[in-house]
């Protein structure tokens, strides 16, 4: 009985594959970004088969090195293997990346979703306190959190610290456009036919936004970087974590840019200035998705 | 603008003022096993002269004299009130009130921050609305790659790849600190001269970054607003291309671009003080890098509830001023 559907579903699913293959190459920017980012992903896998990981600690091996063949990036002044720093720090920091901005996209999408749809005092709730934290930096808020538990704070306690503060944008986001589409003919047919309110966030509303979730998921991610080695820069971060924020703040308490060693503050600044880049061509590219008018003058 | 609007947004400030002071007295106190009085002495001790035993009463007599053997909510009160007065206590390390410390470093960032907000904005304003302008020459267009570029690299990380080239490579830039030193700080030629090659390096670090997002954002505007009847209307006038420009272009994406302002000045800020840090620049963000590194808590305190009540300040103003500006926005109620 079944058979039609089945027959069916591989030529579904190869035009749909195809869709998305067309789709991203007239996406050339959100197509470059999400290469960027992939290829920053995979620094961490690929590296380790070159370098042992654990060479990221201090004292592993010779002290203020400069690069050479056995020891591509060099050593600090502690002794750390730069190389292993970067191998075993890039996927920090993309963890970190991804969880706080997971995180607050969850967190700013619920609450979004509910102001919008219920509308109410509890839209007045929600969206005074986002007006209200948007102004005030994450970063000052992640100063005040990590100086009360300094000691305890690690890689997951940071990201899932910065998500409770990058919730407000896609909040914002996301209630307008539920207040948008809520308006629209099919969700009051979908009410008439007798879906619950659930139902029709969850069947109706979310596959509609799905561009804007995308773009306010990257924004969480950028504010998520942006802060975590902002903490990271002011001595805030996981101090044993070799994530790239903190290889900085050692460079810089040690006078690593006045001495000239280039090779322990610079690699660590390109992951990152390449992370942003990234994510920066993916969020444009985005934009064009889900605003087409800024796209098509362009 | 209504009354309505005024109420409304004073009333935004209130909470924002009131949200940053309680995040101050809540979040250090729920943190698990932190008594910032009695790791004050425990320190002492350590550095030698207090005795175990009697440092737990010095503790009790310590909580007895901040109030802190009262209810929380009372502590609370007593907080909030010393915050509407600025009070932030005295600093664990120095001894000296938090709130001169802070009005000796305040003048630094108010400066180096808004010169470097200002110049960003000018600037970047200016060639985002180039590079979205049809008719520009293609090569401006081109600026495009750089603006886009700029914005990526978080200001304190712009701020090292400065430094190093400015100051380490090619010594032209002093790399650090406020004014050289030996220079009596006053108002003569000599010192504002230092005080200006000093905050160089720490401006360009700033204004580069927001110059590269404003120019993004400016020239979003300016392509949304091709197209539009008036602009086409006065092309029909014959108007000349650079009246159009300025007056019908610009003039107008400007106003989008003043909310994003007041919007993004948050996030300035706290690229800001991590700026100050890295360059050790005489402002707040350098005091807090010491009172973190210190476990100085009234400093450290003092100092995020004196930034996000200076954001919530400017952010009002220019929320006020923004109607004036533009008549269309009347913030009357549709109903």
């Amino acid at each position: 009985m079944n058979l039609p559907i089945l027959l069916k579903r591989p030529a579904a699913i190869q035009k749909r594959v195809l869709d998305g293959a067309r789709y991203l190459a007239e996406h050339r920017m959100l197509l470059t970004g999400l290469l960027v980012i992939l290829s920053l992903a995979l620094v961490g896998p690929i590296g380790s088969m070159f370098v042992d990981v654990t060479l990221h600690r201090p004292l592993s091996g010779l002290f203020s090195a400069p690069p050479s063949s056995t020891l591509p990036l060099g050593t600090d002044t502690q002794g750390r293997n730069i190389f292993a720093v970067i191998v075993a720090g890039t996927s920090l920091t993309l963890r970190v990346a991804l969880l706080a901005g997971s995180l607050g996209l969850a967190i700013g999408a619920v609450l979004g979703f509910v102001a919008g749809y219920v509308g109410g005092i509890v839209d007045t709730v929600i969206r005074t306190a986002s007006d209200v934290l948007i102004t005030i930096p994450v970063l000052l808020i992640l100063v005040v959190f990590a100086v009360s538990i300094k000691g305890l704070l690690s890689v997951d306690t940071m990201a899932i610290t910065i998500a409770l503060m990058a919730w407000m944008g896609p909040a914002r986001v996301i209630r307008s456009q539920v207040l948008t589409l809520r308006e629209k003919a099919y969700v009051h047919v979908s009410k008439a036919s007798g879906m619950n309110d659930f139902e029709v966030m969850w069947k109706e509303l979310l596959p509609n936004m799905l561009p804007f979730l995308a773009a306010s998921f990257v924004n969480a991610v950028i504010i998520a970087v942006l802060s975590s080695v902002g903490l990271q820069a002011l001595g805030l971060g996981p101090t044993y974590a070799p994530t790239m924020g903190m290889t900085i703040y050692w460079a810089l308490q040690h006078g690593a840019v006045l001495a000239g060693m280039w090779w322990w503050w610079l690699p660590p600044l390109t992951v990152i200035v390449i992370l942003f880049i990234g994510l920066y061509l993916v969020a444009t590219g985005l934009d064009k998705i889900a605003n087409p008018r800024i796209g098509n003058t362009s | 603008m209504t009354l309505d609007y005024l109420i409304k947004r004073i009333g935004i400030f209130l909470l924002v003022v009131w949200a940053a002071a309680s995040i101050n007295f809540f979040i250090p106190k729920m943190a698990p096993g932190q008594d910032p009085i009695l790791r004050a002495l425990l320190e002492a001790t350590q550095d030698g002269g207090v005795a175990g035993d009697a440092m737990l009463d010095i503790a009790k007599e310590y909580r007895v004299r901040y109030g802190l053997d009262k209810p929380l909510w009372q502590q609370y009160v007593v907080y909030l009130g010393a915050m509407a007065t600025l009070d932030f206590g005295v600093s664990f390390v120095s001894f000296s009130p938090v709130r001169e410390i802070l009005l000796t470093r305040l003048p630094w960032t108010i400066g180096l921050l808004g010169t470097s907000i200002l110049i960003g904005f000018i600037v970047g304003s200016t060639l985002g609305a180039i590079i979205g302008w049809p008719y520009s020459p293609r090569f401006l267009q081109g600026f495009i790659v750089p603006s886009f570029l700029f914005s990526a690299v978080p200001p304190y990380l712009m701020g090292l790849i400065l430094v190093y080239l400015l100051a380490v490579t090619f010594t032209v830039l002093p790399f650090g600190g406020g004014y050289q030193a030996g220079v009596i700080p006053g108002w003569d030629l000599e010192f504002i001269l230092s005080v200006l090659k000093h905050a160089a390096l720490p401006a360009m670090a700033l204004v580069v970054t927001d110059l590269g997002v404003r120019a993004l954002v400016m020239r979003g505007s300016i392509l949304s607003l091709f197209g539009e009847d008036y602009i086409k209307h006065a092309e029909n006038r014959g108007l000349k291309g650079r009246r159009i420009f300025i007056w019908y272009g610009m003039r107008n994406a400007l106003l989008p671009q003043l909310t994003w302002l007041a919007l993004s000045l948050g996030s300035v800020a706290g690229g800001a003080i991590v700026v100050e840090a890295v360059f050790a620049y005489p402002g707040l963000g350098s005091a807090l890098l010491v009172a973190i590194q210190g476990f100085d808590y009234p400093v450290i305190f003092g100092i995020v509830f004196l930034v996000i009540l200076s954001i919530a300040v400017m952010t009002l103003i220019l929320d006020l001023v923004y109607p004036l500006i533009d008549p269309r926005i009347t913030y009357r109620k549709k109903s």
